[in-house]
C-alpha cells in the first residue's frame, strides 16, 4: 500500500481537477449599484449579500459602539411593524436575514424563496431604509449588548484580543471593540443611532454578491427596490493606522487553569506585490490544519495545546499577522518559546522546497471546493469586491499561488516576520513567564 | 479547531428547525456490502467535489466503565500511524490533494470525513479502509496525544463556566444511562487512559459491519459501489461485535437541583431539563410534535418566551427551549432563561414555568403554527444547498437506529402534525415531570483583571 500511495502523490502535480464552473455576471442596477451574480436555477431560492464598507470604524469617538447597536436594531421594527410584527412577517415568508457589524463592514445577508421573493424584498427594504429605532427596542438591544460586553469581559480569548488592540491602536477606532465599551454603550442616544445609520448604509459604499435562482435583470430591479431610497453618499472613513505595539509579553491576571495567548505584529496589504508569497508563508507557519510549523511543534510534537494557528489579518486600515492558542498555565511559557523559535527560524531561513510544494498543492486544490452553495458563493463575491479584486480573480487566483517561488517566500519571511516585534498578550495565571522571555 | 467532538454540532442541530430529509438535489441510494458495511450515496452534481464520511456506531455512551473519553481519544489516535502510513500522513495526503479532513465524536457515534475533489474519492477510501483495521499505536504518541486531549478539555470545559455547568447538569439528568458522561471524558479518567484501552476499544468496534459509509456530491451510485467494494469490501466482518448495552434509566421520581458558582460567570442563568422521547424507528410522530412544541415555546423571536419574557415584560435577556429529536436513547427537552439584571434566578425559574402554564392554558396560536409549518416546508428547499449537511444528518440518524425510510418520511411526519398533536405532546411532557433545574451563578464579586507588562 505504501507504493500505491506514493505513486498517487507523485501524480498530483499535474492532476488537479478543473475549477468549478463559476460564471460571474457583472450587473449594474438601473440605479447604478454594481453587483456580481452567479446564476443557478437548480434550487428555487436566492442568497444575497449586501456589504456596506466602513463598519464600526466609522463610529464617532464619543459614540463607540453606535454602528454595532444600530445594526442590531435593524430587525427590531421597521415601517409600520414593531419588532414582533417584523419577526412574524419574516418567519411567515421563511426568509432569513442576518445583520452584522464588524470593524470594516456592515454586512446584510439574506436568503429568499423564489415563490415569495418580492414580499421578502419589501421586508428587507423596510429594515434597511425605514428602521424605527423605537425607544423600547433601543433599551432592549442595549441591554443585550451590555450583557455581551459583560460576557466578553470574563472571556479570556476576548480579553486577550481586546487588550492587544487597545495597546496597539491608541486613539484610532480599531482600539475599541466594535461593540463599544460598557460606558460608551450606556451613553449612546437615539441620535447617535440615527447618525450611525445615516453614515453606515449608503449606496456609494455597498457591494453586492448574489447567487441562485434569479436573473441579472431581476437582480438589478431587486437591488434598486431594496437600496434605492438610501442616501447616495457616505462620510469619509478614518485613515490607516500602524500598530504602536513593541515586542514583549503582557500578562492579564485571570483565574483559570489555562492561559490564552494572542500574539502578532504588523502585516501586509492585500495589494502588496508580495501578498501571495506572504499568503503561502502563513500557510506553512500556522495555516489550516496539522501540517503547519506551529501545529507540528506546539501540539503534535509536544502536546502543549489543543490547537494553534496564525493568520494574515487584512483589516482595511491596519493589516497584521496574528495568532492564538491556549495552554495550561504551567505550559504556556514553553509554548511561547516554541512560537518565537519558529518565527525566528522562518524569518532567517524561509521555508523548505517540500513545504512550498505542499502548501501550494493544498491551497490550489482546496480553492475550487469553496464554491459549494449559494450562500457561500454570494459571500465570496461580496468579499472579493470589498477587497477591490477583479472579476477574473477566481480564474487566475491559483496561478498567482503557483507563481510564488522559494526566494519570494524567503524574502517575504525576512521582511514580514520580526521576532523582536512579536507581542504576546497572555490572559491567565501563567507560570515561569519572566522579563526577557 | 481540529478534532473536536460533536458537542457543538449537537447543540446546533437542536437549534435548527429545518427537517433533515432526503436531498431533492439528487437521489439517495443505499446498498450493503457483503461484509455488512452500509453505504449511502447522496448525489449532487453542482460542483466537482465529494464529502466522504465513515461513521462508526460507537460513541461515548458505549465506553467501558472507568474509561470515559476513550471514544474521543481513539478518534484523535486515528490520525497517527498505520502499518503502511506514517503518523500524520493521512492528513498530509488529504491536504496534498487539496482536501480537508476532520472527525467528531458524540455519545452515539464517531465519524470521520474528508471533503475533496471528486476524482480523489478512491484514494480517500483506500486510506480510510487502511486505518479501519491497521492502526498502529505508538506509546510515545499515545502519551503526547493524551496531553493534547487534556488541553482540549482544559480549553473547552475547565476554562469555561458554562461548559462545566452543562457537564454538571447533564450528569444530574441521567441517573443511570451513560449519556451523563461527558464525551470529552472526566479528567481523572482521561489521565489514566492507556494504549491498551485504546487498542481494546479499536479492536472491539472498528469493523465494516459496525460502519456506515456516506458519500455525498459529484458521484454516481455505481462509481461509489465499485470503489467501496474495492477498498472496504475485502475487510472481513467481525463476528465479535458486541451489542450496544446501554443501561436504562429508572423512573425519575425526584426533582434535582444543580447550583454551580463560578467567578467567570457574566450572566447568571437558569436551565430546566427533563427526559423526552425521540424519533423511534417506525414511530416518529411524538418527536415531530415536540419539535413544534420547542419552536412555539422558545424557538425564535415570535415564540412565547421571546414575546412575553423578552419583549413585553422585559424580564429576560434571552429565553429559549430546545429539543433534539435524533438520539439512540432518550433525549432531553430543555428550557433556559437568562434574566435581565435585577431579576433573580428563582424568579427566572418561576417565569419559565409560568410560560409553560400559559401555553397549556391558552393553547396554540394558529398563525404561529402555520409559520412554523411553512418554515419546515421551506427547509426542504434550503437544505438542498448544503449536501454536506444532509450527509451529516444521515449519519446522525442512521447511527441513532433510524432507517432510510424513517429519514425520508421525517418531513412528511412533521408536516402532518396538527395543533392538537402538539397540545397532547405538551401535556404528556409536562404532566408531573421530574426535572433537573440548574442555576449558574457568580459570587458577589467577580475577578479583577490586572495588566502586567513583562519584558519587551
Amino acid at each position: 500500500m505504501i507504493a500505491r500511495i506514493a505513486a498517487t502523490l507523485a501524480a498530483l502535480c499535474f492532476a488537479f481537477p478543473a475549477l468549478a464552473t463559476i460564471e460571474i455576471e457583472e450587473v449594474t442596477s438601473p440605479g447604478g449599484v454594481e453587483a456580481w451574480l452567479v446564476e443557478d436555477h437548480s434550487i428555487p431560492f436566492v442568497a444575497l449579500e449586501f456589504w456596506f464598507l466602513g463598519g464600526s470604524a466609522l463610529d464617532a469617538p464619543e459614540a463607540r459602539g453606535a454602528t454595532y447597536l444600530m445594526t442590531g436594531l435593524l430587525e427590531e421594527g421597521a415601517a409600520d411593524m414593531d419588532a414582533q410584527a417584523f419577526a412574524a412577517a419574516r418567519e411567515g415568508l421563511a426568509a432569513s436575514f442576518s445583520f452584522d457589524a464588524s470593524r470594516d463592514v456592515v454586512s446584510i445577508g439574506a436568503r429568499m424563496l423564489t415563490q415569495n421573493r418580492d414580499a421578502a424584498a419589501d421586508l428587507l427594504r423596510a429594515a434597511l431604509v425605514e428602521p424605527r429605532f423605537d425607544p423600547d427596542a433601543i433599551e432592549r438591544v442595549r441591554g443585550q449588548v451590555l450583557s455581551l460586553l459583560e460576557r466578553n469581559a470574563r472571556d479570556p480569548g476576548t480579553i486577550a484580543r481586546t487588550t492587544f488592540n487597545d495597546m496597539a491602536y491608541g486613539d484610532h477606532p480599531y482600539a475599541t471593540p466594535q461593540e463599544g465599551t460598557p460606558e460608551s454603550v450606556a451613553a449612546l442616544t437615539r441620535d447617535d443611532i440615527l447618525a450611525a445609520h445615516r453614515a453606515a448604509l449608503t449606496r456609494d459604499r455597498v457591494v453586492v454578491g448574489a447567487a441562485g435562482d434569479i436573473t441579472a435583470a431581476e437582480l438589478g430591479a431587486l437591488i434598486d427596490h431594496i437600496l434605492g431610497d438610501l442616501p447616495a453618499e457616505a462620510p469619509p472613513r478614518p485613515g490607516p493606522v500602524t500598530s504602536g505595539l513593541a515586542g514583549g509579553v503582557t500578562v492579564v491576571d485571570f483565574p483559570s487553569p489555562q492561559s490564552v495567548a494572542y500574539f502578532g505584529h504588523a502585516g501586509i496589504d492585500r495589494d502588496d506585490p508580495d501578498f501571495f508569497a506572504a499568503f503561502v508563508l502563513n500557510e506553512v507557519l500556522g495555516g489550516s490544519g496539522f501540517q503547519s510549523r506551529l501545529m507540528q511543534e506546539v501540539r503534535v510534537a509536544r502536546g502543549l495545546t489543543y490547537g494553534i494557528g496564525s493568520f494574515l489579518s487584512l483589516a482595511d486600515l491596519s493589516p497584521a499577522v496574528l495568532g492564538q492558542f491556549s495552554s495550561s498555565n504551567e505550559l504556556v511559557a514553553e509554548a511561547i518559546d516554541v512560537v518565537r523559535a519558529q518565527w525566528a527560524d522562518l524569518a532567517q531561513n524561509g521555508i523548505t522546497e517540500a513545504e512550498l510544494e505542499a502548501a501550494k498543492r493544498y491551497m490550489t486544490g482546496e480553492y475550487p471546493l469553496r464554491f459549494d452553495g449559494n450562500g457561500t458563493i454570494a459571500s465570496i463575491l461580496a468579499s472579493m469586491q470589498s477587497d477591490d479584486m477583479p472579476v477574473d480573480y477566481i480564474t487566475n487566483r491559483n496561478s498567482y499561488i503557483e507563481a510564488v517561488t522559494l526566494d519570494d517566500v524567503r524574502r517575504v519571511a525576512a521582511r514580514l516576520l520580526d521576532p523582536a516585534a512579536l507581542h504576546f498578550v497572555v490572559v491567565g495565571q501563567p507560570q515561569g513567564l519572566s522579563p526577557g522571555n | 479547531m481540529l478534532h473536536r467532538p460533536a458537542l457543538a454540532l449537537r447543540l446546533a442541530l437542536a437549534l435548527i428547525l429545518t427537517p433533515l430529509a432526503a436531498s431533492a438535489t439528487g437521489d439517495v441510494t443505499d446498498f450493503m456490502l457483503d461484509n455488512g458495511m452500509q453505504v449511502v450515496v447522496i448525489e449532487d452534481h453542482r460542483a466537482p467535489a465529494v464529502t466522504h464520511m465513515v461513521w462508526y456506531r460507537v460513541g461515548a455512551a458505549d465506553e467501558p466503565p472507568g474509561q470515559s473519553g476513550i471514544a474521543h481519544f481513539l478518534e484523535h489516535l486515528m490520525f497517527k500511524a498505520t502499518e503502511t502510513m506514517g503518523s500524520g500522513e493521512f492528513t498530509e495526503l488529504v491536504k496534498a490533494n487539496g482536501g480537508f479532513t476532520n472527525a467528531f465524536t458524540s455519545w452515539d457515534y464517531t465519524g470521520y470525513f474528508q471533503r475533496i475533489a471528486a476524482d480523489r474519492l478512491g484514494l480517500m477510501m483506500q486510506m480510510e479502509a487502511d486505518r479501519m483495521r491497521n492502526l498502529r499505536f505508538d506509546p510515545v504518541e499515545v502519551a503526547t496525544e493524551r496531553s493534547v486531549i487534556l488541553e482540549e478539555r482544559a480549553e473547552r470545559f475547565d476554562s469555561s463556566a458554562g461548559g462545566l455547568f452543562t457537564e454538571q447538569t447533564r450528569a444530574a439528568l441521567f441517573l443511570n444511562h451513560p449519556y451523563g458522561i461527558p464525551v470529552i471524558g472526566w479528567r481523572h479518567e482521561m489521565e489514566e487512559l492507556s494504549l491498551e484501552d485504546a487498542q481494546a476499544f479499536y479492536d472491539t468496534w472498528y469493523h465494516p459491519n459496525n460502519a456506515i459509509l456516506i458519500v455525498a456530491g459529484d458521484v454516481t451510485p455505481d462509481e461509489v459501489l465499485a470503489l467501496a467494494q474495492e477498498h472496504y469490501g475485502p475487510i472481513p466482518a467481525s463476528d465479535g461485535l458486541p451489542p450496544r448495552l446501554r443501561p436504562l434509566e429508572p423512573p425519575h421520581i425526584a426533582d434535582r437541583r444543580v447550583v454551580y458558582e463560578d467567578a467567570r460567570v457574566a450572566n447568571p442563568y437558569v436551565t430546566v431539563q427533563m427526559l423526552a422521547p425521540v424519533r423511534e424507528p417506525g414511530d416518529q410522530a411524538e418527536a415531530a410534535a415536540l419539535v413544534y412544541l420547542a419552536e412555539m415555546l422558545g424557538g425564535g423571536q415570535t415564540s412565547l418566551f421571546a414575546r412575553r419574557l423578552q419583549i413585553e415584560e422585559e424580564r429576560a435577556l434571552y429565553a429559549a427551549a430546545f429539543y433534539d429529536p435524533t438520539s439512540l436513547d432518550p433525549s432531553s427537552f430543555s428550557m433556559v432563561n437568562v434574566p435581565v439584571p435585577g431579576v433573580s434566578l428563582d424568579e427566572a425559574e418561576a417565569d419559565l414555568w409560568r410560560m409553560v402554564d400559559t401555553f397549556l392554558a391558552e393553547g396554540i396560536d394558529p398563525a404561529q403554527f402555520e409559520r412554523i409549518r411553512f418554515r419546515i416546508e421551506a427547509g426542504e428547499i434550503y437544505e438542498q444547498d448544503d449536501t454536506a449537511g444532509v450527509a451529516q444528518a444521515y449519519g446522525a440518524e442512521l447511527t441513532s437506529g433510524l432507517t432510510l425510510s424513517d429519514i425520508e418520511g421525517w418531513t412528511e411526519t412533521l408536516l402532518s402534525v396538527t395543533p392538537d398533536d402538539v397540545m397532547a405532546a405538551a401535556r404528556r411532557l409536562f404532566d408531573d415531570p421530574s426535572t433537573v433545574t440548574g442555576h449558574l451563578i457568580r459570587p458577589v464579586t467577580g475577578p479583577d483583571s490586572q495588566n502586567v507588562e513583562i519584558g519587551q
